[in-house]
């Protein structure tokens, strides 16, 4: 482990606020190019059917529109002859090849919202009248609704498959057939959680550029994983990668849906090489709400079996996730984690869950912060509390006994087929957060609160416990420059979407090459004319793989200068000492300053591999007050405690746990994609799709600890960022259960809206008088 | 979302903008732009002619008299809240415009165009209602008063010809003692309301009830008078028992529609659940 | 049509179609490119300018109604290089992330402090919640803009147009 010098560990104020501040951030939408041209999409608003006729005779001829882009142009365009399909990431499984995107559509419209055609014009607002003008005769085809309808079986989305199953994995560790035989006590119950989505403030926006002479395309907008879009968009136009470069500008938030790769990331530059003149799409929020990846409609029927002490013996079940029309770059990702993770931080030797990933005529889905791991969080920790009381076992003793103990780490969970994957829990100690937790949130004080009636409304409390899961491999690589001035440049793949990289970066860089912070010129991201390969932003990996790429580049880079150094000094490399980072000295007291070494600046790049994912773990308490009548949560207080093993700078990593806390919280009472049973998107802007503001949530707290680093990174971190949304959901149900036990309300449903936890007192009621359980 | 194309003008009186307006049939007056603007935005609506009213300065008055208030139809919600007078001339509609979604939003929104606008869930149809206010319009024909109870006809419909513009609106007088109460709940502070009630009384010797006025907001296609509730509290004293008969009355009296929001069955409910707590308000509130 | 306005202390002359926001003016006319777009129906807050004095959502205005108007937006908040207080104090809180509601927030907070220096925290929240932030979670923002009010109270008053 390296010495702490005071750079890592510090709230270092961020380097790009200076920018933001001042209203100099640089947003794809922000840019201007010569002669470009203002993209529209054409996008269906019928959820299922059969395309007739496109007709963009009209929309061509209208003043001000210079080309209408549909899928003639892109199958005559394409090197195959053929309309290219957005690809899979993540789990790129055979099985998901015949029922990927294609980039636009030609036979079939699948969801409202898939795109039919791209008009360029000399503004934005003449290509979306051009819009209005395309005429499109689809046949309607029987809307598949939701994961029931799909696997009716009665319309098929992809009618060559006659099935509407996109996949099924299955988590599995020990037995739990045995686990269940004779079990003291089993519990079986459904849970639900809702369609919601990521929403970062900035929409889409790309603007591509085709220099026809040079044969170079250049792609403004990345953002997460430019690399592996590079490599996609090269293929699908027939380029040599080095052909293409895409540039990481400022970034307004991703959370996971920004920067995967969309159909307008192949369509918009298809489009600016087509027209050979610049282009520039921005999305707009009714269009984003519609075609950016969706996330979180889940649900399972899970059963539990646990000794009359309360030790858990096995859980298993089914859980169903409705994926929308198509499986995109990761649409599996979260629901393999509901099924890998449904233990969580829990010692549960016997797990038996499958998930089935269904095709709907929805808006397709991706991972959203914490994917599948909010929804399976929600699922165990509202079965716990029903165990708890079940058993007559208090809640937070109950957890007590299963948390995995220290001890028994690594701790291997249920291993995941197909696209098998095994993995364990590195390192912890999970009782410390819960006890820290329960603290901070004064349980012992609060506990007389819990289900009591205070001037109309009920008080609760809850606990619960969640791991994160970080640190994604295989790679990440990064280069450090020094400067011919004596600063140094810092590059690096991971790319930047608020989490303040190039500050934590800067720290990291500065820390491992011994300089104070205002060396470092400035750390720069993303693009990939930086770094040779680079991989991203996900999975809670850049500071991780990022910030230990950087540390190898720093080794490699201090090597590199001994070496140029011992040349000019005449001595050995291994004899050459770098002072205050400033200059090489000689053990014969001769010196050169670093910058003097090179006019071209000298550069070295490093590397980290990984395959071994980083726990982050902790746990969150919630006190609520519920007005029975009205509905209504109030959140008096919210606590996250989290260890993330080594904090790079506790006010980024705090900032990003609250942020994350009001994102779940979010999750758990307000957000909701509402589609009706023709497959329409009902909430259509942002006054129908609710997310939290400044007057919904005032007392929240975080505590990020670093007391058991990671073993497999040589920063000794794990990922931070996701675990504040993980419990969120889970914590705000049992909170609203235990106010409400009294009125016999057990919510089993996301998202618990005013409207929703009245009828669910309604039902207490009605329960009660009836006198049913 | 970029608007349709149309064109503009901004008159300098009344009477060219009523002039404008008739000259085509679609047509639309721009007031505060608040609720026009997204509109044109969603393409929604798409007018040839956007007459803004902006440079109408006599539209920005408010005259407060014996008779009453009267608003003009360009005053800004934010106007009516830094303007003092109110507080003791129209409590009533200061507390609801307080509601009015958000800070940005009441510095630019209109009294008329919220009036004209008509959305079901807005606070201001709700209190002209409630409070019989007068709306006075003017047109290529002249001017006329429309009653507020008469004003409002569906979803975002009004009484309006397409060549009216509202020129004010007339609350009447508010006497000193007058009791009142406005309680709206909503998904988030600003969101439109999910059912509102605002409530007014004065009291005869003994302390009971009279002039009794209850008006429901959000749960109908067009604000409402609670007649029933009003029949309830008139002539009684405001105990707990009359109102918890006037939540029931208020429960009884409407029929809301479910959305993606809520329930009817809740959206019912609450309405009772916002005249019960606005009559605790009116009844616990200090009377400047 | 052609129009003639301030912005942050500077004349301006634009010709725009009648259509066009004031955002959009603003953004690609003039290139100031700091006030944000983030939903074009007026809910989101990232567009908030100072109209006359007042804060208003420029996405919800047509650029023609500028006409005659003292406008100032996050590029006016701050001479030169120096922060101002109110800048300074988000910096210090951490109340930026990705920075994208930022110029929105500074503006709309600007504003309410421009008015009532002495604002609490729920007047603050009240305030703010019409410019949503997907990043922070708001509770630094609030503190931030809490922490800037001493700045603003040598200078109560109605807000100006300019910087």
């Amino acid at each position: 482990m390296r010495t702490v010098n005071s750079l890592i560990g510090s709230p270092i104020e961020r380097r790009e606020d200076l920018r933001f501040l001042r209203g100099r951030g640089e947003y794809v939408d922000d840019l201007l190019r010569e002669g470009l041209l203002y993209a529209a999409v054409l996008r269906s608003s019928v959820a299922h059917g059969r395309i007739r006729s496109l007709d963009v005779s009209a929309a061509r001829a209208l003043a001000g529109v210079h080309t209408v882009v549909t899928a003639a142009e892109v199958r005559s365009g394409s090197p195959e002859n053929r309309i290219p399909r957005v690809p899979m990431r993540l789990q790129p499984l055979p099985e998901f090849e015949p029922v990927g995107q294609p980039v636009i559509a030609e036979t079939k419209v699948r969801y409202v919202g898939e795109a039919l055609a791209v008009v360029l014009a000399s503004s934005a607002a003449i290509a979306e009248d051009a819009l209005g003008l395309i005429e499109v005769d689809i046949e309607p085809l029987p809307a598949v609704a939701g994961r029931r309808a799909s696997a009716k079986g009665e319309a098929f989305l992809f009618e060559e498959r006659a099935s509407n199953l996109a996949m099924k994995f299955h988590a599995v560790r020990g037995d739990t057939a045995i686990a269940f035989k004779d079990a003291p006590y089993v519990r079986r119950e459904r849970f639900r959680t809702q369609r919601h989505m990521a929403l970062p403030m900035e929409p889409r926006g790309l603007l591509a550029r085709w220099d026809a002479a040079e044969g170079k395309l250049t792609v403004c907008g990345g953002a997460k994983v430019l690399f592996f879009n590079r490599r996609t968009l090269a293929r699908h136009l027939g380029l040599p990668e080095s052909a293409i470069e895409l540039i990481e500008n400022d970034v307004g938030g991703g959370f996971g849906a920004r920067g995967e790769f969309y159909p307008e990331d192949f369509l918009i530059p298809f489009a600016a090489r087509h027209a050979g003149r610049p282009v520039k799409w921005t999305e707009d929020r009714r269009e984003h709400l519609m075609t950016v990846n969706h996330a979180r409609e889940a649900e399972c029927e899970v059963e539990i079996a646990c000794t009359r002490d309360g030790a858990i013996l096995g859980l298993r079940g089914h859980a169903h996730v409705d994926v929308g029309a198509y499986m995109r770059t990761n649409g599996a990702v979260g629901a393999r984690n509901i099924a890998q993770f449904m233990s969580g931080p829990y010692r549960i030797e016997n797990i038996d869950i499958d998930v089935s990933l269904w095709l709907t005529n929805k808006t397709p889905v991706g991972t959203y912060r914490g994917p599948g791991r909010f929804e399976t969080d929600f699922f165990r920790e509202r079965l716990l509390d029903m165990v708890a009381r079940d058993l007559a076992i208090d809640r937070v003793e109950l957890r007590r006994r299963n948390l995995v103990p220290q001890r028994d780490m690594p701790y291997p969970i249920a291993t995941i087929t197909p696209f098998e994957s095994k993995d364990e829990l590195d390192s912890g100690n999970y009782q410390v957060t819960l006890d820290r937790c329960l603290r901070e949130i004064k349980w012992q004080e609060k506990a007389r609160l819990s289900g009591k009636a205070i001037g109309g409304r009920y008080h609760g409390l809850a606990v619960g416990c969640f791991i994160e899961g970080g640190a994604a491999g295989p790679k990440e690589t990064a280069r450090i420059v020094l400067e011919p001035d004596g600063s140094f440049s810092v590059y690096v793949g991971s790319s930047a979407i608020g989490q303040g990289l190039e500050t934590a970066f800067a720290q990291i860089a500065a820390d491992a090459l011994e300089v104070p912070l205002d060396r470092i010129r400035g750390v720069l991201h993303g693009s990939t004319a930086y770094v040779s390969d680079g991989y991203g932003a996900y999975h809670s990996r850049s500071v991780v793989m990022g910030g230990s790429a950087i540390l190898a580049a720093a080794d490699n880079l201090r090597a590199v200068i001994r070496a140029q150094a011992a040349e000019r000094l005449g001595c050995a490399p291994g004899e050459v000492g770098i002072v205050e980072g400033e200059k090489a000295v000689a053990p014969n007291g001769r010196s050169v300053a670093l910058g003097a070494l090179s006019g071209a600046g000298i550069s070295a790049e490093g590397a980290f591999l990984n395959k071994k994912h980083t726990y982050t773990y902790g746990a969150h308490a919630a006190h609520v007050a519920v007005d029975p009548k009205l509905g209504h949560v109030d959140l008096i207080d919210y606590v996250v405690v989290e260890d993330c093993g080594r904090i790079i700078n506790p006010l980024t990593v705090h900032g990003q746990a609250i942020g994350s806390v009001v994102q779940g919280l979010g999750g758990a009472v307000m957000e909701h994609l509402q589609y009706d049973e023709d497959g329409q998107l009902l909430t259509g802007s942002l006054a129908d799709y609710l997310i939290p503001t400044a007057s919904d949530f005032p007392s929240i707290r975080a505590v990020v600890l670093e007391e058991h680093p990671s073993p497999i990174n040589p920063l000794g971190a794990k990922g931070a960022g996701e675990g504040g949304i993980i419990a969120a959901g889970g914590v705000m149900a049992n909170a609203i259960a235990d106010a409400l036990r009294d009125l016999a309300v057990e919510p089993r449903e996301l998202p618990l809206t005013p409207s929703r936890i009245w009828e669910l007192v309604q039902a207490g009621r009605s329960n009660a008088q009836s006198g049913q359980g | 979302m970029k608007m349709p194309p149309f064109d503009y003008a901004c008159p300098t009186t009344l009477l060219e903008a009523v002039a404008l307006l008739a000259s085509r049939d679609d047509a639309k007056a721009l007031a505060g732009g608040q609720s026009l603007v997204p509109m044109l935005a969603f393409r929604l609506a798409q007018p040839a002619l956007l007459v803004d009213l902006r440079k109408l300065a006599e539209l920005r008055k408010i005259t407060i008299s014996a008779d009453g208030v009267r608003l003009g139809a360009m005053v800004r919600w934010r106007d009516i809240l830094d303007d003092d007078r109110l507080t003791t001339a129209q409590p009533l509609l200061k507390a609801a415009v307080a509601e009015v979604a958000h800070y940005q939003i009441r510095n630019r929104g209109t009294v008329g165009g919220s009036l004209a606008h008509a959305d079901p869930a807005a606070e201001m149809p709700g209190i002209a209602v409630t409070c019989e206010a007068e709306i006075h319009v003017r047109g290529k024909s002249g001017s006329r008063m429309i009653k507020a109870g008469e004003f409002f006809v569906g979803p975002l419909m009004t009484a309006l010809a397409a060549d009216e513009i509202i020129v004010e609106v007339r609350l009447p007088a508010w006497p000193a003692g007058r009791r009142w109460g406005f309680q709206e709940f909503a998904r988030r502070r600003g969101d439109f309301a999910l059912a509102a009630a605002a409530v007014f009384y004065d009291e005869e010797d003994g302390g009971k009830i009279c002039n009794a006025h209850a008006g429901a907001i959000g749960v109908a296609d067009r604000p409402l008078r609670l007649h029933a509730v009003e029949n309830i509290l008139n002539g009684r004293r405001l105990d707990d028992d009359t109102m918890a008969k006037a939540d029931a009355a208020a429960c009884a009296a409407v029929n809301p529609d479910g959305d993606i929001h809520a329930s009817a069955a809740y959206r019912r409910a609450l309405v009772g659940t916002m005249v019960e707590r606005a009559l605790k308000a009116a009844h616990s509130r200090q009377i400047v | 049509m052609s129009i003639r306005f301030e912005v942050n202390g500077k004349k301006v002359e634009v010709d725009v179609e009648p259509r066009m926001t004031l955002a959009d003016c603003l953004r690609h006319v003039l290139r100031l490119t700091g006030t944000h777009v983030g939903c074009e129906h007026g809910v989101c807050g990232a567009c908030t300018i100072i109209v006359d004095g007042a804060a208003v959502r420029s996405c919800l205005m047509l650029a023609v109604q500028a006409e005659g108007s003292q406008i100032l937006t996050v590029e006016g908040l701050c001479d030169g290089e120096d922060l101002s207080p109110l800048q300074q104090s988000f910096r210090k809180h951490h109340a930026l992330q990705c920075g994208f509601c930022t110029p929105g927030m500074l503006i709309t907070a600007h504003a309410l402090l421009s008015e009532e220096p002495d604002c609490d925290a729920a007047r603050v929240r009240e305030v703010l919640s019409g410019n949503l932030c997907r990043c922070t979670g708001y509770i630094s923002i609030v503190e931030a803009v809490l922490d800037a009010r001493v700045a603003y109270r040598d200078n109560a008053g109605r807000v100006a147009g300019k910087a």
